[in-house]
């Protein structure tokens, strides 16, 4: 009995030092780039930098933040990221309103929701939609970044399975009361369902702001171009110019610095809502998937 | 039926916008397939450019390098789908393991988070930290080990995007599993442990068995992404020199579709990988529907 309670205490440090090293391994990157962003040129020029600063300074972040293009950057994806999620939204809970409904009462659901699940199975692929963009007269639109992404049959799905899960008491004691369809959708089932909403809101969010293709394809304008792909064409192939730098501001500045300093403002984001994320994320994952 | 359509109308209403949305960016590039069987035109649009039936799928069974681009697909995506499935769901067994409820949380926080970034951040920092002189090499050559050219050796930048993408999802994909495993009913264990079981056996006999038809299930649906060996993740690594192993069919059809211009081609090759994708994800719902009673509606 000794024997077995020392072994499994041993397991259990074993297994503790496990996860840590593995998580820390996770974050370990990111720690990275934070120390090159605030080393000085000579330090991160020739990789002397580990997971902490050398020769600290706040160079990189200033040249980047006080850079126009990054700004103007940083301002369409702030748009695109609160359009894109209140559009998104909207439509997320008025279609999932609908498919909640029982398929003797509402006829036709059926239909919706083969004509919302077949475009998850099949798609058109990238040159068909982006034909369709560029007739639509969408390019270097926002509207191009945010109506092809608008309607996530995912979360309609997951918001439809919450919907369903409210009492049918409350909307028929609603329906007795005259309230229609509207009322019932705002006054009974919104308010019910506001933690969903926030998850589901959170990740379109994080899905806005971390997408790049989408702007680098449809935005052919400098100032147009979501932050996103911004970093993606600086980080792929790096021209000062394109941030509105001269030659002669990288004397004390490496470009390895300025681009981790880019790398980490444009995680800054991420990295303030992930507590709230993390909150919710959990339970919007298992909303749908495990049911009884 | 009139007293059921004033009924029901405002739910008809509230699909409207939608069911307009997916039809014009969901369901005409769905017709846009025609493209593929097209010599297209832009100045002739698609109802007049000149119909050429399977000259570019011929083409695209014939040519080696999109025959290159497919394999390299499918090797990529097979060993993401194989390690990224095992990876999540023995890692939840560790973590299940855990009883400081604190000290699980910071490990979920930690790892949950690379699935939070995008591929362009990730991308950089990656590329930064597996160049020739960056902090892994360094590491490795401390530890005695020669360098490795991670990005610029086809193998090993194969070795790389699936190491790198399960180190992004496999936090995630713990989720489900421990959610799954905190369902379990305590009383199995409880009577375990007076039968005298350890940690492993109950593992084993308990936790492995409880969670098994989730894993099944998600890796059967899984098998859906045979053909997406993730765009976003070989766009912000690759280069030129591992082209020849590392090219995947979506940055293929980016760069000869929209780069160089041959849209016809590149539509050829993307409906190949959607109807391949279609043929998969169908088989693999209905089998999970059949076997394992899942449902997404």
């Amino acid at each position: 009995m000794l024997k077995l309670k020392f072994s499994n205490r041993m397991f259990q440090y074993a297994n503790h030092l496990f996860l840590s090293i593995v998580a820390i391994l996770c974050i370990l990157p990111m720690i990275h780039v934070l120390a090159v962003s605030l080393s000085s040129n000579y330090a991160t020029t020739s990789f002397l930098v580990k997971l902490w600063p050398i020769g600290f300074t706040w160079d990189a972040y200033e040249k980047a933040l006080n850079s126009n293009n990054f700004l103007v950057a940083f301002k369409v994806s702030i748009l695109r990221t609160v359009f894109g999620t209140l559009i998104s939204m909207t439509l997320t809970m008025l279609a999932a309103y609908s498919m909640s409904k029982d398929n003797r009462y509402f006829r036709g659901r059926t239909v919706y929701a083969w004509f919302f699940v077949f475009t998850m199975l099949f798609h058109g692929g990238l040159i068909p939609t982006y034909l369709v963009v560029q007739k639509a007269g969408l390019m270097n639109s926002l509207w191009a970044l945010i109506l092809p992404v608008a309607v996530n049959v995912f979360n309609v799905v997951l918001m439809m399975n919450f919907f369903r899960g409210i009492p049918k008491e409350l909307e028929e004691a609603a329906a007795i009361d005259g309230a229609g369809h509207f009322r019932v959708l705002f006054t009974i089932f919104f308010p019910i369902s506001l933690p969903s909403i926030a998850t589901l809101s959170l990740f379109t969010m994080v899905f806005h702001w971390n997408s790049w293709f989408d702007g680098m394809i449809y935005m052919n304008q400098a100032n147009k171009i979501p932050l996103a792909t911004f970093l993606q064409a600086l980080i792929a192939g790096f021209d000062y110019t394109q941030i509105g730098l001269n030659p002669s501001d990288l004397e004390n500045l490496s470009e390895r610095s300025l681009k981790s300093a880019l790398i980490f403002i444009g995680t800054l984001p991420i990295l303030l809502v992930y507590p709230f994320l993390q909150k919710y994320f959990v339970k919007g994952m298992t909303l749908g998937s495990v049911k009884e | 039926m009139k007293m059921y359509f004033r009924k029901t109308w405002p739910l008809h209403l509230f699909l409207l916008p939608s069911v307009l949305l997916l039809i014009v960016f969901n369901y005409i590039p769905m017709a846009g397939f025609l493209i593929g069987f097209e010599d297209f035109k832009p100045w002739l649009g698609i109802l007049k450019s000149p119909f050429v039936g399977l000259k570019h799928f011929k083409f695209m069974f014939n040519d080696p390098t999109a025959i290159q681009v497919i394999w390299n697909t499918f090797i990529i995506a097979i060993f993401k789908i194989i390690v990224g499935a095992i990876v999540p769901f023995a890692f939840s067994l560790f973590l299940n393991e855990v009883r400081a409820m604190l000290f699980k949380r910071t490990i979920q926080s930690l790892i949950y988070l690379p699935h939070f970034l995008n591929w362009v951040i990730l991308g950089g920092i990656l590329t930064d930290l597996l160049a020739t002189n960056g902090l892994i090499n360094q590491l490795l050559e401390g530890l005695g080990l020669n360098r490795i050219f991670f990005l610029g050796s086809g193998d090993w930048f194969r070795f790389t995007l699936v190491t790198s993408d399960v180190w992004k999802e496999f936090g995630f994909g713990t989720i489900i599993y421990l959610a799954a495993m905190t369902g379990i009913n305590q009383s199995l264990y409880e009577a375990a442990d007076i039968d005298g079981a350890n940690n492993f056996n109950k593992a084993i006999h308990i936790t492995i068995p409880a969670v098994i038809p989730i894993a099944i299930v998600i890796a059967t649906l899984s098998l859906g992404n045979i053909l997406n060996a993730g765009f976003d993740q070989v766009y912000n690594m690759y280069n030129p020199l591992v082209y020849q192993k590392g090219d995947i069919i979506d940055t293929y059809v980016y760069r000869v579709g929209l780069l160089q211009g041959s849209f016809s081609l590149a539509t050829a090759v993307g409906f190949f990988k959607s109807v391949i994708g279609f043929v998969l994800i169908a088989t693999t719902y209905k089998l999970a529907s059949k076997y394992a009673n899942y449902r997404i509606f």
